[in-house]
């Protein structure tokens, strides 16, 4: 166990009279591929003054990491949750993988945040019990405290942590059981409500130093172009701009005493771009690349069977996705104070080490002289998994010698991001007598996020896909291929990442060829799922039997025998991805040839419910987002350029056409598994299958309202 | 740079600022209020909304020359007294998720209320149109709103 092993950690606790100190473990990162390797993650600290202090080591970007993982050790600890107190780590060495991402914060911290909190509870039990004289089986560990009933003596977890600091930890400690569970899975408001709704919730935007300027940059918006000349005599006149200078071969600082003074400075630099190879690409080229690329010899990621001996009615469609922007509320800044031979920053980050490490570089120090505190961040659906602000922030500061707050701009944020990459869906079937999919077949032809961003594809696959490519329907022969396409837009990893296409492709598919076997959509779909079997996809099991229970969910709460009033039309849709089973009915009518979505029922298992409060939020978020997915997020390249700008071009859904959410979830004892991004997948086939049986139409490339 | 007074939550606060900053930056950098936030920069989703003598308007596209002499309310002093009904039933709810845009939604909702103590269905729908929650929380403010609403908080 390195770097510090939990003798250490104990030992420390005692040293410093800090009370009963507990390291929990981790599997290092959310994939599968390192497990063995277990590191120090987060800690609970128990003070004399019965403050029981839980650190994060996982960032709230509004997903309710900072009430939801609490819970899970409250639970063990039998400590009511208004006792503990969140402290969020920082980049740390001691801390495993602390990425937020890939819906895995509870999935992968629930066993641990229960053994910590096991562990812990034992321990103080062990303390009392010691003190007392009396056995260990007497003894109660009950909302923070210790009691021996028969003799009617009590001890608080404070007064017991010193004693209880000295023991040794178990390994091993007896977990409770779900029937037991008096936290888990109750509805639980969220701990951060109230700082949200005054105004005192402190994001990273927000955070301030003494002395501290501002800046803007003027980034080159043509992919891989530079920045040729500049003439900054009119941004040095406006009243408080401190400094203008290129800090990156791309990219020129505006420096202020103000927001507003930055913002002006960079309205006024006078910049010749030198445009670079890619400034005459745009998105019909873009389209038709991966069009031409679909021939090409591709990757298998799932194969059943053989496709190319099955022969019949065949059923082709073909299914496009643009390039989308996350666009999260809080636009892209970060703080940074260099200091010769030091950093600090404070940035709304969903990897803070990666912040340390990429600072560091950019700077020339060594990580360990970075400093990255983690602030809440206002959205992040993958946007804050990168790490320019902060690498600017630094850049800047260091060239002024200031603490310094870089701010982007909507525009900034929608002109210079990372897109969920465009993608073209091949998708053919072979029906049998009973217009069942004798053959299933897809291929995807996209570029690989990963690849773009220097890493090496083990066995030629996007790490992405062993999450999110999943076809968890059990088909005698099935062909599931992806084509690598290349592309010089910056690709990023959105909300849902590839299982949003794959699912659309699918899924809509799935009812194009039920429609061609006359038959009902949900019926068709249970069809394909009606036996209980395990679909191995890579390192994942997925099971028909749970897909099946969230279709079935879903169609029962949303009446699906039923018919609907006139004028009203419905979709369904499910998929599988992050470990996570979900199902949606989407209800529309037509509105002067636009769809108008009244109600959407989405049904989810992800295992053991935490709070079914917070997951109906996620659930709810991921509809909407969804939906703005569909309907029309959508990034268009012109002269190698993205084309929108901000909320006009780019717009989001607001709530007049927000649709009503209903959000289920199976009752389950299984592990917990993702919550943020599943719910995201199905909305946009579910939608445009409503759209088919509203209108006959088929939208086969996305935005809807194109 | 120009020498404007207004009265924001109540005090008196004379600034020295170029007349053309917008009232966001003189909140959020000269007077130290976070609490009202940059989200478009140009009107369009609602998250730097404020009063200004009672109406709801978008402080990112407000110059400060336009509010010298006028009363300001933000978040922060939404209420002199404890939470107004709004972020009580906003409590009730769970209504944040990440939270951003949250000041500016109940911003634009105390507005609505001001004058329309018992909005109907569409009423909040028009209100609260203009502001963008990325997050997808729109069920759980219409709900809050018309909690507020039951309790008085229009009045």
């Amino acid at each position: 166990m390195s770097p510090l092993s939990r003798r250490e950690f104990i030992s420390a606790g005692v040293a410093a009279g800090a009370g009963l100190v507990i390291g929990f473990y981790l599997p290092h990162g959310s994939s599968g591929k390192n497990n063995g390797s277990f590191e120090p993650n987060a800690y609970l600290r128990i003070t004399p003054d019965d403050k029981v202090t839980v650190v994060l080591a996982r960032s709230e970007m509004g997903q309710g990491v900072r009430t939801a993982l609490p819970m899970i050790l409250a639970e063990e600890l039998e400590v009511e949750l208004n006792q503990i107190t969140i402290e969020q780590a920082g980049a740390s060495r001691l801390y495993g993988d602390q990425t937020t991402g890939g819906s895995a914060s509870v999935r992968t911290t629930w066993d641990p945040m229960r053994k910590a909190g096991a562990a812990a509870r034992e321990m103080l039990i062990s303390a009392a019990a010691l003190d007392w004289g009396v056995p260990r089986s007497e003894c109660t560990a009950e909302k923070g405290s210790i009691v021996h009933a028969k003799s009617n003596r009590k001890q608080s977890y404070g007064q017991l942590a010193l004693r209880a600091a000295t023991l040794s930890v178990p390994s091993d400690p007896p977990l409770k059981i779900a029937k037991d569970y008096k936290l888990v899975g109750t509805r639980v408001p969220r701990l951060d409500t109230e700082s949200k709704v005054t105004g005192k919730a402190q994001f990273g935007i927000d955070f301030r130093l003494p002395n501290m300027k501002y800046a803007m940059l003027a980034r080159c918006t043509i992919c891989g172009g530079k920045v040729g000349s500049f003439d900054d005599k009119e941004a040095r006149n406006v009243p408080g701009v401190t400094y203008v200078g290129k800090v990156s071969d791309a990219a020129i600082a505006v420096v202020a005493d103000s927001v507003w003074g930055a913002m002006e400075g960079k309205r006024l630099l006078n910049v010749s771009w030198d445009e670079g190879p890619h400034k005459n690409l745009n998105s019909a080229a873009i389209a038709d690349e991966l069009k031409q690329a679909v021939s090409k010899k591709g990757v298998a990621l799932y194969a059943a069977g053989d496709v190319s001996k099955v022969n019949g009615r065949r059923v082709e469609a073909v299914y496009e996705l643009p390039f989308m922007a996350h666009a999260p509320m809080e636009p892209g800044n970060c703080t940074a104070q260099f200091q010769g031979s030091r950093c600090e920053l404070w940035a709304p980050t969903q990897v803070p080490q990666d912040v340390r490490d990429s600072v560091a570089t950019a700077i020339g120090l060594d990580p360990d002289q970075v400093k990255v505190n983690v602030t809440l961040m206002g959205g992040g659906f993958g946007r804050r998994l990168e790490h320019d602000y902060a690498v600017e922030a630094a850049l800047v500061s260091k060239a002024v010698n200031a603490p310094v707050k870089v701010i982007w701009s909507r525009e900034d944020d929608m002109r210079c991001s990372t897109y969920r990459p465009a993608s073209y869906h091949k998708l053919s079937a072979v029906l049998d007598g009973q217009g069942w999919p004798a053959a299933f077949s897809h291929t995807i032809v996209t570029p690989s996020i990963n690849a773009q961003k220097g890493t090496t594809l083990d066995g030629g696959v996007d790490p992405d896909m062993k999450d999110e490519t999943a076809l968890v329907y059990s088909f005698p022969n099935a062909l599931l291929q992806w084509v690598q396409t290349e592309t010089p837009v910056p690709l990023g990893w959105m909300r849902s990442v590839y299982a949003l296409q794959t699912a659309f492709a699918n899924e809509c598919f799935l009812d194009e060829l039920a429609r061609a076997a006359g038959k009902d959509p949900l019926d068709y779909r249970l069809h394909l799922l009606s036996k209980d079997e395990d679909i191995n996809f890579f390192d994942a099991t997925w099971k028909t039997a749970r897909m099946r229970g969230v279709l079935q969910l879903a169609a029962e709460k949303a009446n699906w025998s039923k018919p609907l009033p006139p004028g009203r039309y419905r979709g369904i849709a499910c998929y599988g991805c992050f470990s996570t089973y979900a199902a949606e009915v989407v209800e529309i009518s037509m509105e002067n040839n636009e769809p108008r979505v009244h109600r959407v029922v989405a049904a989810i298992d992800c295992g053991q419910v935490v709070n079914p409060n917070i997951l109906e939020q996620q659930i709810q978020g991921g509809v909407i987002y969804g939906l703005t997915n569909a309907l029309r997020a959508r990034i268009t390249i012109d002269k190698g350029q993205v084309v929108q700008g901000n909320f006009d071009d780019y717009p989001p859904i607001r709530m007049a056409e927000a649709p009503v959410v209903e959000a289920y979830f199976v009752q389950s004892t299984d592990a917990p598994s993702g919550a943020g991004e599943p719910p995201v997948p199905p909305l946009g086939p579910a939608l445009c299958n409503a759209i088919f049986a509203a209108t006959k139409k088929r939208i086969r490339s996305l935005p809807v309202l194109a | 740079m120009a020498d404007i007074s207004l009265r924001v939550n109540g005090s008196e606060r004379k600034l020295s600022v170029s007349p053309d900053t917008p009232l966001l930056w003189v909140l959020r950098d000269s007077l130290e209020m976070t609490g009202t936030k940059f989200g478009c920069g140009a009107g369009l989703c609602g998250a730097c909304t404020v009063h200004v003598d009672g109406a709801a308007v978008r402080s990112c596209s407000t110059p400060a020359s336009q509010v010298a002499g006028k009363n300001v309310t933000t978040i922060e002093g939404l209420s002199a007294n404890g939470l107004h009904e709004l972020q009580k039933a906003w409590i009730a709810e769970d209504v944040p998720q990440c939270g951003y845009c949250q000041p500016g939604q109940i911003m634009t909702a105390a507005a609505l209320l001001a004058k329309n103590p018992h909005p109907s269905d569409d009423d909040i729908t028009k209100a609260m149109t203009g502001n963008i929650c990325r997050c997808g929380t729109y069920d759980r403010i219409r709900r809050a709103i018309q909690r507020a609403a039951s309790t008085g908080g229009g009045r």
